[in-house]
């Protein structure tokens, strides 16, 4: 079973950081916000493992309103 | 509506009015397409039934119109897929389109060498007229129009159903009640059984309208289309140009408004445009629901259909499904009233549909959340889908719109026998125990199609055609008789099935020798790559709840 990777996995990680934002640059945020979930949708396709991916939305909903119930996957 | 009246059933004053009645085998509750084809394999099966429905005509409006394969196979057991067929409109292919362009299109059926196409679009009033037709053609079928179930009473031995009609009250007593009385089933609310599941709150107009034109026969569904921005629209085709038209309207909408012809004709001209030539046949508002009963079988009381499970339309799983439940229920009640299986054989029913039932329900809630999404970060995924769907392959796969229904693969139902040869096809569309059996194309005395031979009865199916008559004869004389089909080469003549295009046998992973045992709903239960009399006894028990170690739940 593969684990997500969690260890800083990429070759330049501020420049990473920065295409990120420029992404976004001139989006509203509504523009933004569908962005971001038609690039969660392309990597999520690429990685294609279910385990990895569930071990991914886990770590990204936890701390994020804790006391409310997370859905059962 | 100009293209089909409904007929009038006759109402006669009922016997038990005047004289008590006898204690009946089966009583049916519901003359909709389950109900019906539930009477129709058990008279075909030599079961008295009598089935009685509240009203005296077929499905009035626009109802179901899908029919998937699996049913038209059942359909051609029961005497009447022919006639379906043939007034029906075939197709395979469907088409989704994001604004005005088209994002993804699906063959149901790629392959050719099955005699059913993906499916056939008919009115359900049609569906349902050729069913009443058939029942009628059967002696043990007796239909009771205008006879309303007012109470049922259910006990170890009997269950007694209280009927209304317009001459009084009467009871009858019966081994064994079907319950096909629909969504709103009357013998679910007089039993107090609850049923779970999830309403949605979107609205859809459904219009049938009857119009010419060039549309092809494919099923097509937009997304945000610029003739109805920011929701979904359905096309398919129906018998005798009816066109069937579903239109989301958000769950913010008014129906009494909506159903106005002032409100629909100005959605169906940005449709079709200004020149389109066309009557609007009927028109309804609705709201969709999954939901399902947790069992199925209560007692003496078994639940078919909507009665036992209801789930939005898109993926037309709803009927289907429906017809299927039929198909696995008859031929186990017949078995229990004759006393050669125990009762707990209908506890497979219930293990079986329901879980065919939860696989539905999970396509359908699926895609009726991909179309009516509910939430903002839900509705911006969707979109986003969408949005990719037009330059990225993967994001095509992900765009539901339904998912078509396909029959239940029974895979963990306790009446297979699991695999011993294990060097058997096990992927998606084999053979295991619990698929239903494939079609194939052969030559043969009594038809040019597998499935002509499959079913009614427990088959042996023999590819290599080497069975000593002795063993056939024998598993003909079983106290559960099973038939033995051979597919071989045509040199072994007589009722060997010609393979002539090897399709059987590829279908099958057939190897000379291979058996299969195949149930009488066409459901393959075991095999083996070659034959032995006690095995397949053995499996024939395990399939009948006669082996002693079998647990039905």
């Amino acid at each position: 079973m593969a684990a997500l990777i969690t260890e800083s996995n990429h070759p330049a990680p501020d420049d990473f950081y920065e295409r990120l934002i420029a992404t976004h640059r001139g989006l509203t945020d509504e523009e933004s916000a569908l962005v971001n979930a038609k690039l969660i949708l392309l990597l999520a396709n690429h990685i294609g493992d279910p385990e990895v991916l569930a071990q991914a939305m886990a770590a990204a909903r936890k701390g994020v309103a804790d006391s409310k119930v997370a859905p059962a996957v | 509506m100009k293209t089909y009246v409904n007929p009038v059933y006759p109402y006669t004053r009922p016997a038990e009015l005047d004289r008590p009645g006898s204690r009946r085998p089966v009583v049916i509750v519901g003359a909709g397409p389950v109900g019906l084809a539930a009477a129709i394999d058990l008279g075909q099966r030599g079961v008295p039934v009598l089935i009685v429905d509240d009203d005296h005509t077929v499905s009035v409006g626009s109802r179901a119109i899908c029919y998937a394969k699996r049913a038209l196979e059942i359909l051609d057991r029961l005497g009447c897929g022919q006639q379906v067929v043939d007034k029906g409109i075939r197709w395979n292919v469907g088409k989704v389109f994001f604004k005005d362009e088209l994002v993804y299109r699906f063959d149901l059926l790629p392959e050719p060498g099955h005699r059913r196409p993906a499916f056939v679009n008919l009115q359900q009033y049609w569906f349902e007229q050729y069913l009443v037709e058939r029942a009628q053609e059967i002696p043990g079928v007796e239909l009771r129009w205008d006879s309303r179930v007012v109470g049922v009473s259910s006990g170890t031995d009997n269950v007694d159903v209280a009927v209304g009609t317009a001459d009084g009250d009467y009871t009858i007593s019966c081994a064994w009640l079907v319950a096909a009385d629909g969504s709103r089933s009357t013998v679910r609310r007089l039993l107090g059984v609850e049923w779970e599941g999830q309403v949605f709150h979107d609205r859809f107009l459904i219009a049938d309208i009857h119009m010419t034109s060039d549309f092809p026969t494919e099923r097509w569904f937009w997304f945000d289309p610029p003739f109805h921005p920011h929701q979904s629209t359905l096309l398919h085709r129906q018998a005798d140009d009816v066109w069937r038209i579903d239109f989301q309207l958000g769950s913010n909408a008014d129906p009494d408004e909506e159903k106005r012809p002032e409100r629909i004709m100005p959605r169906l001209r940005a449709m079709l445009g200004e020149a389109a030539k066309f009557d609007i046949e009927w028109a309804s508002v609705y709201t969709f629901a999954c939901r399902r009963m947790q069992h199925f079988r209560h007692g003496r009381v078994i639940f078919a259909g909507d009665a036992a499970h209801v789930v939005s339309p898109f993926g037309a799983r709803g009927a289907n499904s429906g017809i299927q439940d039929a198909d696995n229920l008859a031929w186990k009640l017949d078995l229990v009233l004759r006393g050669d299986a125990p009762d707990e054989l209908l506890d497979s029913y219930d293990f079986e549909r329901t879980r065919a039932a939860d696989e539905n329900i999970l396509n359908s809630t699926r895609a009726t959340d991909f179309i009516t999404p509910k939430s903002n970060v839900s509705r911006t995924f969707r979109d986003a889908v969408l949005a990719l769907a037009r330059d990225h392959p993967f994001a095509r796969r992900m765009v539901n719109s339904g998912r078509l229904s396909v029959p239940a693969v029974l895979s963990d139902s306790p009446l297979n026998t699991p695999d011993r040869d294990l060097d058997f096809a096990c992927g998606p569309g084999a053979m295991v125990p619990g698929a239903p059996a494939a079609d194939a194309p052969i030559k043969g005395l009594d038809g040019d199609w597998l499935l002509d031979y499959l079913g009614g009865d427990f088959v042996l199916l023999e590819f290599g055609a080497t069975l000593p008559a002795g063993d056939v004869a024998a598993l003909a004389a079983s106290s559960i008789p099973c038939r033995v089909v051979q597919v071989g080469e045509a040199s072994h003549g007589g009722s060997t099935l010609e393979d002539a295009r090897g399709l059987a046998a590829t279908r099958y992973d057939a190897r000379p020798g291979t058996v299969y045992l195949v149930r009488p709903d066409q459901h393959i239960c075991a095999r083996w790559r070659e034959f032995d009399v006690a095995r397949v006894r053995a499996a024939i028990a395990r399939a009948t709840c006669n082996a002693p170690d079998v647990i039905a739940n």
